[in-house]
């Protein structure tokens, strides 16, 4: 029989989706710990953010891993998704559902957003276009003020509830993404299965509070300039 | 007894090339019925009026041949778990109910008459999985080829995958990876299946994308609606097959 590249078969698809979310899901971890830094105090961010920038090269790898893994992500989606869609070019006039989740059933929507978050996300705080005015200030060792930038965006309650909504819009994702990515690898089992559900949920769910944590706590005043 | 006042909204169709759209029927049905039942009570007078009856596909009736597809209101074989629409009974409805019945609908399974689908994707995806080899001669004794509890289990949950093509039905993708998921984990399962293990979960797959199914993401609505229950870790252990066969199948192509 003639078989096509496994990349392009159904389940290869689905690995690919599967493996760069895994990877995108460790990144959304590793930048949560250093943003977190921001309840060590200014000091503790702004020399996060120095340090980071003095490894320029390894960032800039890193950078266009990310870009690499965010587009073969996107891309796999689409393609799945147009499928999925012709595989039933006459819908049902009534269909109940019964177990499937908000999280599964609004991934395309939920990634969109998130993707459209992404580039919103660059512009405010990597290449700081979309508010020079809080973005460009230097703390007193001369190196670039994160701190005040983050608190000062998050005290704007456009900026802090923006990002409350799109955090909210990740957390659905992962909700099934986390799961879904070990069932589409082929590592869940009739014990696992389960379990993995659960522990997708709290996970993301705890991703999300600790996220979300950041831009509410400058909003109320909590973390000041 | 209790007869109940129905109307039923039905899909017509034709043929497979002309447009179908529902009509309505009013009938009186017992709670003691099959929900097939019903339908004969509803075509007997279709004939008397002179009309053409609703066409549905059945044969055994007592839920193991898998031929009674239709979507009953919104739910594949209806709204019991675990039960085919032959074995469904009219006890589950109330009178006055308004009942919707359509056929599957996936690109794969194309309607030929009001509520039959040409599921004959499913029989491709199961003669694209070939034969397995088998040792000629004597009959072997009974016990010989020794099989672990878990495995002949196992084996046997997904050999109870009647083909009825619910899981497509439920996914929201038009998905058959349960389906599939089920045949090739039922001989993967076993002895007998290991010496085409690799080409079989390879080919099986290569044909289900070949037939326009859609893409599992894990809704697990297949599950839930499948009359036999088989689970989703059939999924997971069909992905797992397939890749664990990816090195193997590179290999023999290119020995070819
Ligand atoms: C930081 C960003 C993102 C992370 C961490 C992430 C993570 C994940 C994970 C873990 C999965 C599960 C894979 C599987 O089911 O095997 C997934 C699925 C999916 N993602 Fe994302 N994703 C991100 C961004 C996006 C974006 C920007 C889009 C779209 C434009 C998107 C669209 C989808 C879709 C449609 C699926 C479902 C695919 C399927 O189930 O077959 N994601 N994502
Ligand atoms: S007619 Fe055989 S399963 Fe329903």
């Amino acid at each position: 029989m003639n078989r096509d590249c496994p990349a392009q078969t159904s389940i290869g698809k689905k690995v690919l989706m599967a493996l760069t979310g895994l990877m995108l899901s460790g990144f959304i971890v590793g930048h949560l710990l250093g943003n977190l830094t921001i309840f060590a105090g200014r000091e503790w961010i702004n020399s996060y953010a120095y340090h980071l920038e003095e490894l320029k090269p390894l960032v800039w790898a890193a950078r266009i891993t990310l870009l690499g893994l965010v587009t073969i992500h996107i891309l796999t989606a689409i393609c799945l998704t147009i499928k999925n869609r012709q595989a039933r070019p006459v819908a049902y006039a009534k269909k109940e559902h019964q177990t499937t989740s908000v999280g599964a059933r609004t991934m395309a929507l939920t990634g969109t957003v998130i993707l459209a978050f992404i580039i919103f996300h660059l512009m405010h705080f990597t290449f700081r276009v979309t508010h020079p005015e809080i973005s460009n200030s230097l703390d007193e060792h001369g190196h670039r003020d994160v701190f005040k930038m983050v608190v000062m965006s998050f005290q704007r309650p456009e900026l802090a509830f923006g990002y409350v909504a799109a955090l909210t819009l990740l957390f659905l994702h992962l909700s099934h993404g986390l799961w879904s990515l070990f069932q589409s690898i082929g590592l869940l089992g009739e014990r696992t299965l389960p379990v993995a559900k659960k522990i997708s949920c709290a996970v993301s769910f705890i991703l999300y509070l600790a996220y979300i944590s950041i831009p509410l706590t400058c909003y109320f005043g909590l973390v000041k300039v | 007894m209790s007869d109940m006042n129905l109307t039923l909204k039905v899909w017509r169709q034709k043929s497979k090339d002309q447009k179908g759209c529902f009509e309505t029927y009013k009938t009186l049905a017992s709670e003691h019925m099959s929900f097939l039942e019903m339908l004969d009570v509803v075509n007997e007078k279709l004939e008397r009026d002179g009309k053409d009856p609703v066409a549905f596909d059945h044969d055994c009736r007592e839920g193991i041949c898998g031929a009674c597809s239709m979507v009953i209101n919104g739910s594949p074989h209806g709204p019991e778990k675990a039960t085919t629409t032959c074995q469904l009974h009219m006890r589950k409805f109330k009178d006055g109910d308004t009942i919707v019945i359509e056929p599957w609908r996936a690109k794969a399974f194309p309607v030929l008459k009001d509520l039959i689908v040409d599921r004959g994707a499913f029989d491709r995806i199961i003669q694209s999985g070939g034969y397995t080899s088998a040792a000629t001669g004597g009959v072997p004794d009974a016990n010989s080829i020794l099989i672990p509890k878990e495995r002949a289990d196992e084996a046997m949950d997904a050999a109870q995958c009647i083909g009825c093509g619910a899981c497509v039905a439920a996914c929201p993708n038009a998905s058959a990876m349960l389906f599939v998921g089920a045949k090739v984990s039922h001989l993967a399962n076993l002895p007998q299946g290991q010496v085409e293990a690799k080409t079989r979960v390879q080919n099986m797959v290569t044909q289900m994308d070949k037939e326009g199914f859609g893409n599992c993401t894990n809704h697990g609505e297949c599950e839930s609606s499948c009359p036999k229950e088989i689970s989703i870790k059939f999924i997971s252990k069909m992905n797992r097959e397939y890749l664990g066969a990816l090195s193997h199948v590179q290999k023999s192509a290119a020995a070819e």
